[in-house]
């Protein structure tokens, strides 16, 4: 438990995805320029990735690992399909943003109203199959795996929240002509990751 | 192989209405260099932009991949535009540019795996780079195959060209080296790198400035 905990305040804060490994950035700088906006899409987000990432983790452990597919029968034991990964990892996640989207759209429809141009976006951003994709590279069980999905997330949720916030504030500030809009947003991330590299300090 | 060969042929057969580098064509190239970047103007693929540029060594491999892919799928997509039902058309280009950055990440980790190893997941995540999906989605799907090879050949070196002006600062001045070589220290020129450089801070801080720099230059203004 104590360990879930330790994963789970380790990929909101120190290894944030935004601040730490600039995942997401495309959308993170497109849809942060009003705080409902923008989280409306971190809740999508930390939705999407909580559960593509251990479904992912079950695919990589019981069918892409070389000899994953053992289970099924022993003649297969020696056959490994990572180079298959990415095709599969990418399929696993725009599949289920589709399936959200039916879903959200049969169910709720006034949330898709608010998310509707969103929640396709959400297949092509980085955090997502970022997540997944370095999940593979730490050993993480079942648990872990889910914790840091959702943990990764929440940290992208609370950066785009943020920005957004800054981000309406800085409307009624005169910045230079060249440096207004995306130049101005490039400088404010980079001060908001120095920040969180206060994070840093936590031993965990 | 043999069908996505098949495709570049039949993208080369297709010239003789217009010559194959006609002035429209090269502004295909020139244009996301400068007045359309994909990273200073169209705010796309910033992710692996900041994430790799601390050294010139993969930054330069990156856009090369990053380049092959965008073309290669560029192609392929432009080739089967009208057969695409647009419901299903983000499954369709994710699929066939996962199979040009599984090709990118196979070679890679053949010829030069230490790089591999340094990029780790942002091979993989040239898939998802907005770059690839935002040219496929906004030329690819409404051109002609050879065009939209030179469009993404062109938002290609555009993103090269960043990554290798930031990986350049950032080695320099966060390191003291220029592709591995210790510039400073077998010069003599006692330098101690600026760690901030290297961090991500570092490196969003500077890509502000390269926008400043170039909208002063060219005149770009975003309306508020």
């Amino acid at each position: 438990m104590e360990n879930l905990i330790n994963i789970g305040v380790r990929s909101i804060f120190i290894d944030n995805m935004i601040f730490a490994y600039f995942l997401g950035m495309c959308s993170f700088l497109a849809i942060s320029k009003k705080v409902t906006t923008a989280f409306g899409l971190g809740i999508a987000v930390i939705f999407v990735i909580g559960v593509t990432v251990p479904i992912n983790w079950l695919i990589q452990n019981y069918v892409l690992n070389a000899g994953a597919l053992a289970w099924v029968s022993p003649a297969l034991a020696d056959i490994d399909l990572n180079f298959l990964q990415f095709i599969v990892f990418i399929s696993v996640i725009s599949a289920f943003v589709q399936l959200t989207e039916m879903a959200v759209e049969k169910f709720s429809p006034a949330l898709y109203g608010t998310l509707g141009i969103f929640l396709p976006l959400i297949a092509v951003n980085c955090a997502v199959l970022g997540a997944a994709l370095f999940m593979v590279g730490r050993p993480y069980n079942l648990a872990e795996a889910t914790t840091f999905g959702f943990g990764s997330g929440i940290g992208w949720t609370l950066a785009i929240v943020a920005l957004a916030g800054v981000r309406e504030k800085m409307k009624y500030s005169n910045v230079p002509g060249p440096l207004k809009g995306l130049g101005i947003t490039f400088i404010l991330v980079g001060l908001m990751s120095l920040g969180f590299l206060s994070f840093l300090g936590f031993a965990l | 192989m043999s069908t996505e060969a098949a495709v570049v042929e039949k993208a080369e057969v297709k010239k003789p209405s217009e010559p194959l580098f006609s002035k429209k064509n090269k502004k295909l190239i020139t244009h996301p260099l400068d007045l359309d970047n994909p990273v200073t103007v169209q705010v796309l693929g910033i992710c692996s932009s900041l994430a790799i540029t601390t050294q010139m060594k993969p930054a330069i491999i990156m856009s090369l991949g990053l380049t092959i892919v965008t073309a290669f799928s560029n192609v392929i997509i432009s080739a089967m535009r009208n057969s695409i039902p647009s419901r299903i058309r983000i499954i369709v280009q994710l699929a066939i540019v996962s199979v040009w950055v599984i090709l990118v990440d196979q070679l890679l980790k053949a010829y030069v795996y230490d790089v591999s190893k340094f990029m780790s997941v942002y091979v993989g995540l040239i898939i998802t780079n907005c770059i690839v999906m935002g040219r496929l989605e906004a030329y690819a799907m409404g051109n002609p195959p050879w065009p939209s090879f030179l469009d993404g050949l062109g938002n290609g070196l555009g993103y090269g060209m960043i990554l290798v002006i930031l990986a350049f600062v950032r080695e320099i001045f966060g390191a003291g080296s220029l592709y591995g070589y210790k510039i400073f220290a077998n010069l003599g020129i006692p330098y101690h790198g600026n760690g901030l450089l290297l961090l991500p801070a570092g490196a969003c801080i500077l890509l502000g400035i390269i926008i400043w720099v170039q909208r002063s230059l060219n005149g770009y203004r975003e309306s508020h």
